[in-house]
């Protein structure tokens, strides 16, 4: 996924071999570039180098160069001659020049890294079978890979206190801390709340909060993440599940527009968490603490799963027939979603095309965080721009439709997702239209709806969204839905279907976008959805800039210029 | 005292106990204080930085560097504001020289810290001075004020268009503030946790990730003395490399402890115990000798060390032989550091003396990088329980394999200082520490007696 830097290549001796890297590149990121595992634990490729840690010490030397002449200095055979530097240095802050010489696998530095994984692990707690991280744990992982493999520790270990509560979803382990101070740096340059530090020195030093200060800011799990041993337990998730029960599935926070990519994990069908997954273009490794709990609205008490007519629980089909004699009278209105998918808008389209609907959509906005958590909080209203929904920025209300039901302009409503009171449509409006409701959970809409037709949830289904930088991404199925129920996009089609009297369009997503290649979107024509499977793809959002995206500069976001 | 021993020479403490001076600005001024910041301020900055690189003095904190060299690093390209920091925190153990000159003396280090500070363009100028020296930082007070009264420091310096402002700033007992990086963050109000080289060496990105020098007191009160004299003049004092005047501290099981103040190389290590410190105390004979401060190696009194000096000639030395310079003890495989000479006779447990500086280093470690941090109190527990009837035989051995574990894998030279002691007590005196395991008694549970 991450793209190799288009930076100038340069040559370095990795190991006795000749292998090209990015010019500055640190040496660590180098040598995994060659598939030389270099172990840390301070270092984060998206924080500040600490180089506390001392597990990535390797072997660096340079070319000679004579003092006096700048020529360089050349062994018998001709080759340069190295000054190896006498002391290992630390990987994480060496960046390569050319001509550089490392060792990642020599003698020295196998001994450095057990040297550094025992000192490790004598004021450790060595009960991985209880610890929550056991599976996940970079501790245990080195240990096993590069540690001596028995203890020559007798004194007794330091006692720390066991369970801190650092803020409302963060509870820390002190004695499994090792001083890494990852999540400091975060706190300080990616979150910008500056609550984490040390207290007390040497072996003692512990990690708490500042007098007065808790660790509450919305990026606060992003510390549990980046901690390499079980120190930081999500409170949430900490005993709940052993992590290699658990499956992974890729998918798209659907928060906000910002579209931070995610890794669902999931046993048996059952959602546990939602972690960032990296994407350099987008969210670097974060995401937000609210985005990790949109899992539990899968299985809330307002989860609609049955299709109903009138409060009446009917099969799907026969309810799918019943929107489909509604939607064949005049004077149709389709509320559309910017948080449907967009193979979802695409049919959504092409129904309003068939009804001659007017299509009405409501914007979601909010306060921006200028990090991950934008102020359009809908994952998908770049989807609707493209896919020819609108044509103007919505706005965060549905008062065009009150006027319309107002005016009689409209009698019979498709709805996705919205809820119509919250709105801005009146009560007494509300009365005046029939309503067929498609959505995954219970709102003003669906209560007052002739018809309702359940959906699955953005973990449910696959599907793509366009982000605030009209990337297009897509999300896989994470999890099975309620038995018996359909996507949004194959009920879609079955009405579709019904309304044209054609074959029902495939609602696998290839054929809906071999749809979508046929030419109806100029701008996704060339795409196939195996290639987006793959690699997510920029479009080119220039012909939109002239409109106010309510999005503020952000990270890896800059707004169109207008 | 015999009438070979070189007599004392006496420049940075010239006046430090003369009963007639007291550390108050008349007395300087009656000694011909400032004059030689006059000379200075007659000389371009330039000019006052070439005397110090002829004068080779090296620097008095314990590593040595060439001062004038130190002052060559400065990144003056940058155009961000150079600073100047005296380092005061004098907290190896063994060495009391700064706190004589700050406390009897403190004009000489502001007008050597002005001379400094004009030299390599320094507007802002810091004494970091340790926590405990209270009475220093109250004397130091009183001595810039007297000072920026008589127009010596702050705006316009001798009516000239130069100012430099002195600022005193007081740690909070951490020896790590000792180490320039340290230093410098606890400066910026942070924890003293040292800086990582590269890229944060100080003479580029140092206070503020500015250009910044660090000296020791001794150091800076040299530079005014260079001026003085002249460089060329200065270097003519002590021996070649090893210029100037030191001041050692002499500590331990002699008859007469305290600081003399020796030209380089002047005399040996026996000279300065037996006839300068009058010798051990009545009826013990010498065990070993720590050079130059606690991190300094030990050295036995019964070892010959052998070699060949730079210069090419070679030596056979026995612990008095050592001449007192810089060279010497380093030749002699240890350190002259911070010129804290430590002395220890033959009553003392040489384990115990381990377990003292291993508590020191457990102690005062920063915590921030894991060999340092985890070694030093693991050292700690091992030579604690070693004293509390508990050791074993494998304990000098794991006692050297975690100090090499240490060193030269840490961030800052903390982790050699801590590594250093141990590796030489262990290595000097192996049998006093496999002894202690037969002296240990079976049925004591070696848990019982230690602190966590």
């Amino acid at each position: 996924m991450i793209s190799p830097t288009k930076e100038e290549l340069i040559t370095i001796n990795l190991n006795g071999l000749e292998v090209e890297v990015p010019n500055g590149m640190n040496a660590v990121e180098a040598a995994a570039l060659h598939g030389h595992e270099v172990p840390h634990y301070c270092y984060h490729p998206k924080l500040s180098v600490a180089g506390n840690c001392r597990m990535c010490l390797v072997e660096m030397g340079t070319p000679m160069r004579d003092r006096a002449t700048g020529e360089p200095i050349l062994e018998e055979d001709g080759s340069p001659k190295i000054g190896w530097v006498p002391k290992p240095v630390i990987g994480c802050a060496t960046n390569v020049s050319s001509g550089m010489h490392l060792r990642t696998e020599s003698d020295l530095v196998s001994e450095c890294r057990e040297g550094i994984m025992e000192f490790l692990l004598v004021n450790h707690p060595l009960d991985c079978p209880i610890c929550d991280q056991a599976g996940e744990c970079r501790l245990q992982e080195f240990a096993t890979d590069y540690g001596r493999g028995y203890s020559r520790y007798v004194e007794r270990k330091n006692v720390k206190p066991k369970r801190t509560r650092l803020g409302p979803r963060v509870t820390l382990d002190d004695e499994r801390c090792i001083l890494c101070s990852r999540c400091i740096r975060f706190s300080q340059e990616v979150a910008k709340d500056d609550v984490l530090g040390f207290v007390d020195r040497g072996s003692f030093s512990t990690l708490t909060c500042f007098p007065g200060k808790e660790l509450s800011n919305n990026y606060s799990l992003n510390t549990v993440d980046i901690c390499p041993v079980g120190a930081l337990t999500s409170t949430d998730f900490r005993f709940k599940m052993r992590v290699w029960f658990l499956k992974e599935s890729k998918s798209i926070c659907v928060e906000s527009s910002a579209g931070c990519n995610t890794t669902v994990s999931s046993r048996e069908g059952v959602i546990q968490r939602i972690t960032p997954c990296r994407n350099d273009l987008v969210n670097d490794t974060w995401m937000t603490d609210s985005g990790r709990e949109i899992y539990k609205t899968v299985r809330s008490e307002d989860r609609i799963l049955r299709p109903s007519v009138k409060g009446e629980d009917q099969p799907l089909n026969e309810t799918i027939s019943s929107a489909v004699n509604i939607l064949q009278e005049n004077k149709i209105g389709l509320v559309a979603s910017c948080h449907s998918t967009l193979e979802e808008q695409i049919l959504t389209k092409k129904l309003a095309d068939l009804t001659k609907a007017e299509i009405f959509l409501r914007g979601h906005f909010g306060e921006d965080d200028g990090i991950l958590l934008s102020a359009d909080r809908s994952p998908n209203l770049r989807g609707a721009l493209v896919t020819g929904l609108i044509q103007e920025y919505p706005e965060d209300n549905l008062l065009a439709l009150n006027d319309a039901i107002t005016k009689g302009d409209v009698e019979v409503l498709l709805v996705m997702n919205e809820d119509l009171i919250k709105s801005g449509i009146s009560e007494e409006n509300l009365a005046k239209v029939k309503v067929v409701y498609i959505g995954t959970h219970s709102n003003s809409s669906s209560q007052n709806a002739d018809i309702v037709l359940p959906g699955l949830s953005v973990f449910e289904k696959g599907g793509s969204f366009i982000n605030r930088s009209f990337l297009l991404q897509s999300f896989e199925l994470c999890i099975p839905g309620p038995v018996g129920l359909k996507s949004q996009a194959e009920v879609l089609s079955a009405i579709i279907a019904q309304l044209s009297n054609e074959e029902c369009i495939s609602t696998n997503l290839d054929s809906i976008w071999e749809l979508v290649n046929s030419g109806q979107i100029d701008l996704l024509s060339s795409i196939t959805y195996a290639d987006l499977k793959v690699a997510p793809v920029q479009l080119d959002g220039s012909r939109w800039s002239q409109l106010n995206f309510v999005e503020k500069e952000a990270l890896n976001y800059r707004p169109l210029a207008s | 005292m015999n009438e070979q021993t070189p007599k004392e020479r006496r420049i940075i403490l010239k006046h430090a106990d003369d009963p007639t001076y007291s550390n108050r600005i008349s007395c300087y001024l009656r000694e011909g204080g400032y004059e030689v910041l006059k000379k200075a301020f007659g000389m371009k900055p330039e000019e006052v930085g070439e005397e110090v690189l002829k004068s080779g003095v090296r620097g008095r904190g314990g590593a040595g560097f060439p001062a004038g060299m130190k002052w060559k690093f400065l990144d003056r390209k940058s155009g961000k504001p150079i600073y100047l920091i005296c380092n005061a925190d004098e907290s190896e153990p063994g060495t009391f020289k700064d706190r004589q000159i700050m406390y009897k003396d403190p004009h000489q280090l502001i007008e050597g810290m002005m001379i400094a500070a004009y030299a390599i363009g320094a507007k802002q100028a810091f004494i970091y001075i340790r926590a405990e020296f209270h009475e220093g930082a109250r004397i130091l007070n009183q001595a810039i004020t007297e000072a920026k009264e008589n127009g010596y420091c702050g705006d316009n310096i001798l009516g000239s268009e130069y100012s430099c402002d002195l600022v005193v700033h007081r740690g909070a007992g951490a020896y790590i503030c000792g180490e320039e990086t340290g230093l410098i963050e606890s400066l910026e109000g942070k924890r003293p946790n040292p800086r990582i080289k590269p890229p944060y060496f100080p003479a580029v990105l140092g206070l503020y990730q500015c250009p910044t020098i660090v000296n020791n007191v001794e150091t800076l009160c040299n530079v005014r003395h260079i001026i003085e004299m002249g460089g060329e003049e200065f270097s003519k004092i002590g021996k070649p490399n090893n210029t100037g005047t030191r001041i050692w501290c002499v500590s331990g099981q002699v008859m007469k402890p305290g600081y003399y103040e020796f030209e380089c190389g002047a005399l040996t290590m026996g000279q300065l115990i037996f006839d300068v410190c009058g010798g051990l105390l009545p009826g013990r004979s010498l065990k070993a000798v720590i050079p130059g401060g606690s991190s300094a190696k030990v050295l036995r009194a019964d070892e010959r060390f052998t070699g060949t000096l730079k210069d090419g000639s070679e030596f056979d030395w026995g612990l008095e032989d050592i001449p007192l310079d810089f060279d010497g003890p380093m030749a002699a495989g240890s350190m002259s550091g911070s010129g804290g000479i430590i002395v220890m006779d033959d009553t003392v447990d040489i384990v115990e003396a381990m377990a003292n500086i291993n508590a020191f280093y457990a102690h005062e470690s920063c915590g921030q990088c894991t060999p340092c941090r985890e070694g030093s109190l693991w050292m700690r527990k091992i030579t604690q329980r070693m004293c509390s009837g508990g050791a074993r035989e494998e304990d000098a051995d794991l006692l050297l394999s975690v100090a090499k574990q240490i060193e030269g894998r840490t961030i800052c030279a903390f982790g050699e200082a801590a590594a250093w002691p141990t590796q030489s007590f262990v290595t000097k005196f192996k049998d006093d520490f496999i002894k202690k395991a037969s002296e240990s008694s079976d049925d004591r549970n070696p848990q019982t007696l230690q602190l966590i």
